[in-house]
């Protein structure tokens, strides 16, 4: 086995034994932070899809993420407090499901416009649809507008109490295996082939006969159900949802883990959410300003460390 | 002879610039029909055309029957044409077998298929394989693209448009920057080629055009100002004239 | 409905459209010729309103604050292209982007150290703070005017630049041949420096005429260069043209779809519901826009000739 095998296998043993350690050390704390951490790592993995594989600088990913979230509060919200009564008979098994069927049109119609457009009008095009995600939420005052909506009640499922904070972070940790392995069969397939290969020259591709186009509006409306399913166990997560979710600051953070942990490779973006975190916990502890020296290690990644910490591992391209 | 490609008042312009001035051209079946012209001429924009990569401002355009002046690319891609490029064009990335793969996949039914590992599919590899062997890259196939030579890149481009087993190939420029040696080998290939299926080569090398040709026309500022046998274009006063500036 | 409100909201509109065109003209000179996404233009616009309002107190005037505080925008723009954006050149958007934001990061923060988290309000000179009246209840604040007048001004002396000077040929050459502009002995990395710079001091200016009336605030630079994106998108990225055009019509479209909508709305339904789907569509509505022109011309509605 090449080392990034064991890397991948030492990494992921790792966050499934330390949580409950955590837990039976006292230190409730640091099972929160492994699970925002495998949250994150489910958004930045969906993200690579597109971005690492398909080479489509999305800049707006936290509006599918913010849209999943959403999904999971308002519901709750009119269960408890009455009113919107199409969206209140929905019990709690049925809001994951929600979340991800309206991030995945939100990524069908969004996708269809801004695939028509190449370079930096996507990234502009893509960046701007989330931003107007944002603004509407902040413009909608019964929930909360821009302060925000307390979740007073969790995602209802069999089985499992996401109340509890170590199912919780389990049904999240099952949750970004199989993130993990749909990102990494989807890129190994023969879809994955043709997106990756647009990406390196699509008008290759379309010579060959494939409707470029069609492929990757479909891994863009994979990625984005992905993204909105990361958002709906953020929401229950936090309990907690804001348009501050969807700030373009937030897609720019999902970018930089993808960049940093290492594009088009199946484990790279779990590896640049937990640097994200760990820089993120270690520095806000440290200062305020902690985006000053966070802005600094940003700009010297993109200088000088090519390829990510995947890329440094040994040639982590996947299915070679 | 039926005409596998008619080209009829074809027009293209950019700004004031007629880049494609009212061109008529029948290509028959299984020809090698050579296009040559000065630097300029408008050669690879009518490839452009012909491929659907850009939309003439009149004129039609018609594939074995059907008129495909308004059809996307990817559509006449799948009707049977297919270009090389004159800057080559591969997915550096991948491996040199993966282009062709992709080639070979591109054939074979649709590509929504998200389960099964491309890489495993043993009739792909095989037949991109096969193709890679032709053009005498076999022991290159799992070299990842961008470690090969251009002559190489030139030759790759030839085996991905036999992969996908066009009717019509629309080759543009393939000996360009190839030596001596390169270019006798890429010359004995489109020999092989010929008569197998139809071929519209686009080339400055002359020695290489007049050896491979069934017919030659010359495009001169988007025009096409003579087509005919190799001999008839050699000695053609017109040609001699505009493009070989002799009087 | 009250036409004294619609002329004032006109006016509103004008100004922030013209606002928008200095962040959007600097925004598409630096892409459309140097082919670099700048994220961090908008922390340029905030600087420039910061600078502005520590001179004002130091210099205590408004106007001698402006006149010093925009070379040291051009200058600060200068640093940035030197630093940051010039390793960048040779390498994709998405590397653009992420040094960028990397930069607004750097940038939001030492701002936050500097000035603090709070907005620091600009004082005006009483003669700019006064209002003309224009008959009746019908006011204008002159210093609205100021910022009409000088927006205008510097559309103009851009057009100037970019179509009738030395600089302007060797920008739109720079543009489409940078080998070209490099063998005609122009310095090409010092005229990069240039465009740089310049697009530093519009968006400084931009920044410098709000802070009078919003404050200079550490987050105003991230909401403004959004809007500015979406002019330069729909304008059609690289023209100077389309982006005077988008950034009237946006500005135009924004202001007034705050003020009107509710009423427009109110024509097809009924008052409640106009009430309540009113703000949530005017906050979407350039977004909406942006959407229609790209679906329709996905290079925007001014695209720059084939480069």
């Amino acid at each position: 086995m090449a080392l990034r095998h064991w890397i991948t296998l030492a990494v992921l043993v790792l966050l499934a034994v330390m949580p409950p350690v955590f837990i039976w050390m006292g230190n409730p704390f640091y099972v929160d932070l492994a699970t925002r951490l495998v949250i994150l790592g489910i958004a930045a993995t969906s993200l690579n899809l597109i971005l690492g594989y398909g080479g489509l600088i999305s800049f707006g990913h936290a509006a599918f993420v913010g849209i999943g979230a959403y999904a999971v509060g308002i519901p709750a919200y009119h269960m408890l407090y009455g009113g919107g009564e199409a969206v209140a008979s929905f019990n709690g098994m049925f809001q994951i499901p929600l979340a991800v069927a309206v991030s995945a049109l939100f990524a069908l119609i969004t996708g269809a416009i801004c695939l028509r457009t190449k370079g930096v009008y996507f990234i502009m095009i893509t960046m701007a649809f989330a931003q107007m995600v944002y603004y509407f939420f902040i413009s909608i005052e019964e929930y909360g507008a821009d302060d925000g909506l307390v979740i007073d009640m969790r995602s209802q499922l069999p089985f499992i109490e996401l109340d509890e904070p170590l199912q919780l972070y389990f049904f999240c940790y099952a949750s970004l295996i199989a993130a993990l392995l749909i990102v990494r069969t989807i890129a190994n397939s023969r879809f994955g082939m043709v997106l990756q290969g647009a990406k390196g020259n699509n008008e290759r591709m379309v010579t060959l006969g494939y409707n470029t186009y069609l492929y990757k509006l479909t891994a863009y409306v994979i990625s984005g159900a992905m993204a909105g399913y990361a958002g709906a166990l953020l929401g229950n997560f936090t309990t907690f949802i804001s348009p501050e979710m969807m700030d373009w600051s937030r897609s720019g953070e999902l970018m930089f883990m993808v960049i940093l942990g290492g594009a088009a490779t199946t484990l790279g973006p779990l590896m640049g959410s937990a640097v994200f975190i760990i820089i993120e916990e270690v520095l806000s502890n440290y200062t305020i300003y902690w985006h000053l020296p966070f802005g600094l290690m940003l700009i010297a990644v993109v200088l000088f460390a090519r390829g990510g910490l995947m890329g440094v591992i040994g040639r982590g391209r996947d299915g070679k | 002879m039926s005409a596998e490609l008619e080209i009829s008042g074809l027009n293209k312009s950019f700004g004031g610039i007629k880049a494609t001035d009212d061109i008529n051209l029948a290509v028959t079946a299984n020809e090698l029909h050579a296009i040559i012209g000065p630097n300029g001429a408008g050669k690879t924009t009518l490839i452009s055309q012909l491929i659907g990569s850009l939309r003439p401002d009149t004129g039609r355009i018609v594939f074995r029957g059907r008129d495909i002046t308004r059809m996307p690319a990817h559509a006449r891609a799948r009707l049977g044409i297919t270009r090389s490029f004159q800057i080559t064009s591969l997915v550096m990335e991948m491996s040199v077998l993966d282009n062709v793969a992709l080639a070979v996949q591109a054939r074979d039914g649709h590509s929504f298929r998200f389960l099964r590992p491309a890489r495993a599919v043993a009739h792909i590899r095989e037949a991109a394989r096969g193709y890679l062997e032709q053009v005498g890259l076999g022991p290159r196939a799992d070299a990842p693209t961008v470690a090969l030579s251009h002559g190489e890149h030139r030759l790759m481009e030839i085996a991905i448009a036999l992969a996908s087993e066009a009717g019509l190939m629309l080759l543009d420029e393939p000996m360009a920057g190839l030596g001596p040696e390169e270019s006798a080998l890429m010359v004995a290939l489109l020999k092989q080629l010929k008569g197998s299926r139809t071929i519209l080569l686009i080339e400055h090398d002359m020695d290489a055009v007049f050896a491979l040709a069934d017919r030659i026309s010359v495009l001169v500022y988007g025009h096409v100002i003579a087509t005919g046998m190799p001999d008839e274009i050699r000695f053609n006063h017109d040609v001699r004239h505009a493009y070989l500036g002799e009087e | 409905m009250d036409y004294g409100l619609f002329f004032i909201q006109a006016l509103n509109g004008l100004q922030l459209g013209l606002l928008l065109f200095l962040v959007a003209s600097g925004l598409t000179l630096v892409f459309g010729i140097l082919d670099f996404v700048n994220l961090a233009h908008g922390s340029l616009y905030m600087l420039g309103a910061f600078i502005c309002a520590s001179l004002t107190f130091a210099l205590g005037n408004y106007i001698l604050a402006l006149i010093v505080a925009l070379p040291i925008a051009g200058l600060l723009g200068y640093g940035v292209e030197r630093v940051i954006a010039r390793p960048l050149y040779a390498r994709n958007h998405l590397d653009h982007v992420l040094g960028t934001f990397g930069v607004i990061l750097v940038l939001d923060t030492l701002a936050h150290m500097i000035w603090g988290p709070a907005g620091i309000a600009v004082p005006l000179p009483n003669w700019l703070n006064g209002q003309i009246v224009l008959g009746g209840t019908l006011a204008i604040p002159s210093f609205r005017l100021l910022i009409i007048a000088m927006g205008l001004a510097t559309a103009a002396g851009l057009f100037w630049l970019v179509n009738y000077t030395r600089l302007g040929m060797l920008i739109r050459a720079g543009a489409s041949n940078r080998t070209m502009v490099a063998a005609l002995g122009v310095d090409i990395q010092l005229l990069f420096g240039l465009v740089f710079a310049l697009g530093a001091m519009l968006a400084g200016l931009a920044g410098m005429l709000i802070a009078p009336i919003t404050e200079a605030s550490i987050g105003m630079g991230n909401s403004i260069i959004i809007t500015a994106f979406v002019v330069i998108i729909v304008g059609g990225i690289g023209s100077m043209k389309g982006a005077f055009i988008a950034a009237l019509l946006i500005g135009m479209i924004d202001t007034m779809g705050r003020s009107f909508l509710d009423n427009i709305f109110g024509l097809v339904m009924s008052p409640t519901a106009a009430e309540t789907s009113a703000p949530a569509v005017s906050a979407m509505l350039i977004y909406i826009i942006m959407a229609v022109v790209l679906a329709l011309r996905p290079q925007g509605l001014f695209p720059p000739k084939v480069r």
